[in-house]
């Protein structure tokens, strides 16, 4: 397991490498100035190309390059271009909401999907499997901001149950926090309440026909114990993988949701910073989006082996 | 003592705004960014200021000008303190000043005619110039642009194309930087130490009484979580509320919806000097003539409540509002006019690369409305949508329209900034150096000289007039009217001003 754990880190190594050469390449690719944005509409094109030369974009690509992945590899993500603060600053602020806002959302998620999966695998073909496939695909079809609308509508304008948006550190004043991360989480909530139950259900119809499942029946086990303890833990693997990615999805931003109920997290920060063509930032971000799929990719592999045991490294 | 000290402290009022973009950029003498500018006002304060009559008024320093025209003398208020503790000096001021000669149209024109400017005293200053310029105390005064903020000695040494980093003023309000989140949130704090200005206030001008503990601006991405977050009393004040959803704050007793910028701003087309057919005075006019304001606003704002045709070049409801030469523009456009000017340049159907931002709201309806006009008049239009980012970078190209440069695009200033012919940076004739587009125009740039030399009113709106008719007939842009975006507030606030931009000195909490 150690040299496994090792070999996959080392492996994120050039993958980490090749995201931050197309990232860098891409981005002076793509048309934008920061010098415009910085200057403002008035700026004449002397002085954009004064303020150019200032932050070094007028240096030979490959020397801006090198002078990036130098630092970065001091540990140095650099300053944003617009703001004039410390990238990884800019980047720590943002990644809070948005952490606990993905924690929050997949365990709402899990909480209920999978009782609900399970329960339309369990009753396959009756009412209560027809309502969960049904909430399902709503669950997928209804964009984001549609639900974000109405949920606003009836909690917070018309129930003023809640508050319409913003949000608040936990250590800071956790009821504040709560308070405003409840519809956020639950707006996010029902599409990954969709997608895990339905790949709850398939996955533990597949395992319910598996012979194992026929045995456990016939030597007389009760159904629950048939459902939970046999079926439920084969039928995990595949849960485990959607919820994983969910969560890589979830921390590289939910830039529609964060809008909707203003949540400074790292989607705006990404958006934001497309704009203004802030190509530090935009780095930082990409990196650490790749970051956290090649670690959420092995956590999932990893737990694998716990789910399943014939599964080995 | 003990029940004194037990007896609760009086609540903090702090008053939650929402702005019109978030704050990123906090150097005023970096970039022209309105919200850079917006915060500058709350934390730093400038030497003289503009009242809502367009007149010079002392601010932090009162002033006296010889009778030849050539000496200024400025003499700091007593009392004044940065915000670090520290006390303003006269070389406090003469480096920010110089360090904003470098960047400002304006302080260039001073700095060209500057002999010296030296402190000759503890609160003393003195600019001396080699000639005249009646323009010097309108410059120092003008509230956007690049406006003139007093900064502490150290930090105005920073090179002027590079952003300062410590963000200490003078001004009503300290900033709370351990709170500040660039695109997210700036806290103000009020800044007990400051001495307002005599006199009542009106516009940047007059005492700044400052009546909160706190302002907090915060960004909100979304325009209906604004106005939700308003109408939920979340937020206490929104800069802008989009015109097509007034109608969800009508009729409620706790938000007021008003116009505060009174003036407004307006809107233009700037077309490319440089290659055809732009190039051609006759095919420009053409161009002119084809549009109609009112269709142009009326596709932009809707309601006409919030839009004016107006044909002034330097703004309706300001001192040199003339209308010479707009009449097409002002009843509708003249699209036989158009056609015939077109026909008499030979115009050869060479495309024009209208250039479209689709991410800025104010900005996507007038290349479309214009795109039509001059398709109707004869015009082969490529419009071409791309967002803001892209477009400010293009428009600084002047490779040919084909090979990635441009005919035509539309963009809008507050009307304090084209509101004087030496304030608006469209009137630039100098080619190469003038503003994108690059028009060479030596009638323009000999007009702009006569008016920085007169010093009366009546001889400047003379001058004025006479620019106004010859940028319509010479067409160095196209001038779309005038707009006026309401604010909303809560009714708990008291006394929100009235002002080009939003200031929060005077506003009280209930």
């Amino acid at each position: 397991m150690p040299i496994y754990l090792l070999r996959r880190v080392l492996a994120a190594i050039p993958v980490m490498l090749v995201v931050a050469v197309f990232v860098f390449l891409l981005l002076r690719l793509t048309p934008g100035d920061p010098a415009a944005i910085l200057a403002g509409d008035m700026a004449t094109p002397e002085q954009l190309d004064r303020i150019r030369e200032s932050l070094g974009l007028n240096d030979p690509l490959l020397v801006q390059f090198v002078r990036w992945i130098g630092a970065l590899l001091q540990g140095d993500f650099g300053t944003s271009l617009i703001s004039n603060k410390p990238v990884i600053d800019l980047v720590a602020d943002r990644m809070w909401p948005t952490i606990w806002i993905a924690i929050i959302t997949l365990s709402l998620s899990v909480a209920i999907a999978v009782p609900m999966g399970v329960l339309a695998a369990w009753k396959q073909g009756s009412w209560v499997d027809h309502l969960v496939m049904t909430f399902s695909v709503l669950g997928f079809s209804i964009p984001v901001f549609v639900i974000g609308y109405l949920l606003i509508k009836l909690f917070a304008i018309d129930l003023k149950w809640l508050p319409v948006q913003g949000y608040k550190a936990p250590s800071d004043d956790f009821a504040g926090f709560a308070a405003r991360a409840v519809l956020p989480a639950l707006t996010l909530a029902s599409i990954y309440i969709a997608l895990i139950a339905r790949m709850t259900r398939a996955s533990l119809l597949d395992v319910l026909n598996e012979d194992y499942v026929r045995t456990a029946r016939a030597k007389g086990l009760t159904e629950r114990r048939v459902l939970f303890r046999h079926a439920l833990r084969n039928a995990a693997v595949p849960v485990m993988t959607v919820i994983g990615t969910g969560f890589a999805l979830l921390i590289s931003g939910v830039v529609v949701t964060e809008s909707v109920y203003n949540i400074p997290g790292l989607g705006r920060l990404t958006v934001d910073s497309i704009f203004a063509r802030d190509y530090p930032v935009i780095q930082a971000l990409i990196l650490l989006t790749s970051g956290v799929y090649v670690m959420v990719n092995l956590l999932i592999d990893l737990s694998y082996s716990l789910l399943d045991p014939r599964i080995r490294y | 003592m003990a029940l004194l000290s037990a007896l609760p402290a009086a609540a903090e009022t702090t008053i939650t705004a929402v702005m019109h973009s978030g704050l990123r950029v906090m150097d005023p003498v970096i970039t022209t960014a309105h919200i850079t500018r917006d915060n500058a006002f709350m934390i730093w304060d400038t030497l003289v200021a503009v009242d809502s009559d367009f007149v010079v008024q002392p601010q932090m320093a009162n002033f006296d000008v010889s009778e030849d025209g050539l000496t200024y003398t400025f003499t700091l208020r007593d009392g004044l303190k940065w915000h670090d503790g520290g006390e303003v000096t006269p070389a406090d001021c003469i480096a920010s000043i110089k360090r904003w000669m470098v960047r400002d149209g304006g302080g260039q024109m001073i700095n060209d005619r500057m002999e010296s400017l030296e402190a000759t005293g503890d609160k003393t200053f003195v600019l001396k110039l080699k000639e005249a310029f009646p323009y010097t105390l309108q410059a120092m005064a003008k509230p956007s642009g690049l406006a003139l903020f007093m900064m502490p000695e150290r930090i105005a040494n920073t090179p002027a194309d590079t952003a300062i980093t410590e963000y200490i003023g003078s001004g009503p309000f300290k900033l709370v930087e351990d709170e500040f989140q660039p695109g997210v949130k700036v806290v103000y704090e009020k800044f007990d130490d400051y001495v307002p200005a005599p006199g009542p206030q009106s516009w940047f001008s007059g005492a700044k009484d400052v009546k909160v503990d706190r302002v907090e601006w915060v960004t909100m991405p979304d325009a209906q979580t604004t106005i939700n977050a308003l109408m939920n009393g979340e937020v206490d004040y929104v800069e802008g509320v989009p015109v097509d959803l007034l109608p969800l704050l009508e009729g409620l007793d706790n938000v007021k919806v008003d116009v505060l910028k009174k003036l407004g701003a307006v809107t233009i087309g700037r077309m490319n000097f440089l290659h055809p057919p732009f190039d051609n005075k006759k095919i420009r006019q053409a161009a002119l003539k084809a549009i109609s304001q009112e269709d142009v606003l009326t596709a932009m704002i809707g309601n006409p409540d919030y839009f004016q045709v107006c044909g002034a070049i330097f703004g309706c409801g300001t001192p040199f509002e003339f209308s010479d030469g707009s009449e097409s523009l002002t009843t509708g456009g003249d699209i036989e006019g158009a056609k015939k000017l077109l026909e008499e340049a030979g115009y050869d159907g060479t495309p024009i690369v209208l250039m479209q931002p689709t991410d800025v709201a104010t900005l996507t309806a007038q290349p479309i409305v214009a795109a039509q006009a001059l398709r109707n008049a004869g015009f082969n239009v490529d419009l071409q949508p791309m967002d803001w980012q892209t477009l400010v970078t293009r428009r600084a190209s002047q490779a040919k329209p084909s090979e990635g440069g441009w005919n035509l695009f539309f963009t809008g200033w507050i009307v304090p900034e084209v509101s004087n012919p030496l304030a608006s940076i469209m009137l630039n004739g100098r080619g190469d150096k003038a503003w994108f587009g690059w028009p060479t125009d030596p009638e323009i740039e000999a007009m702009l000289n006569d008016f920085a030399s007169t010093p009366d009113l009546e001889g400047q709106k003379a001058i004025a007039q006479k620019i106004q008719a010859h940028v319509m007939d010479n067409v160095n842009y196209i001038h779309l009217g005038q707009y006026f975006a309401p604010s909303g507030w809560s009714t708990s606030l008291k006394g929100v001003v009235n002002a080009p931009f939003p200031v929060f000195w005077g506003v009280e909490k209930e």
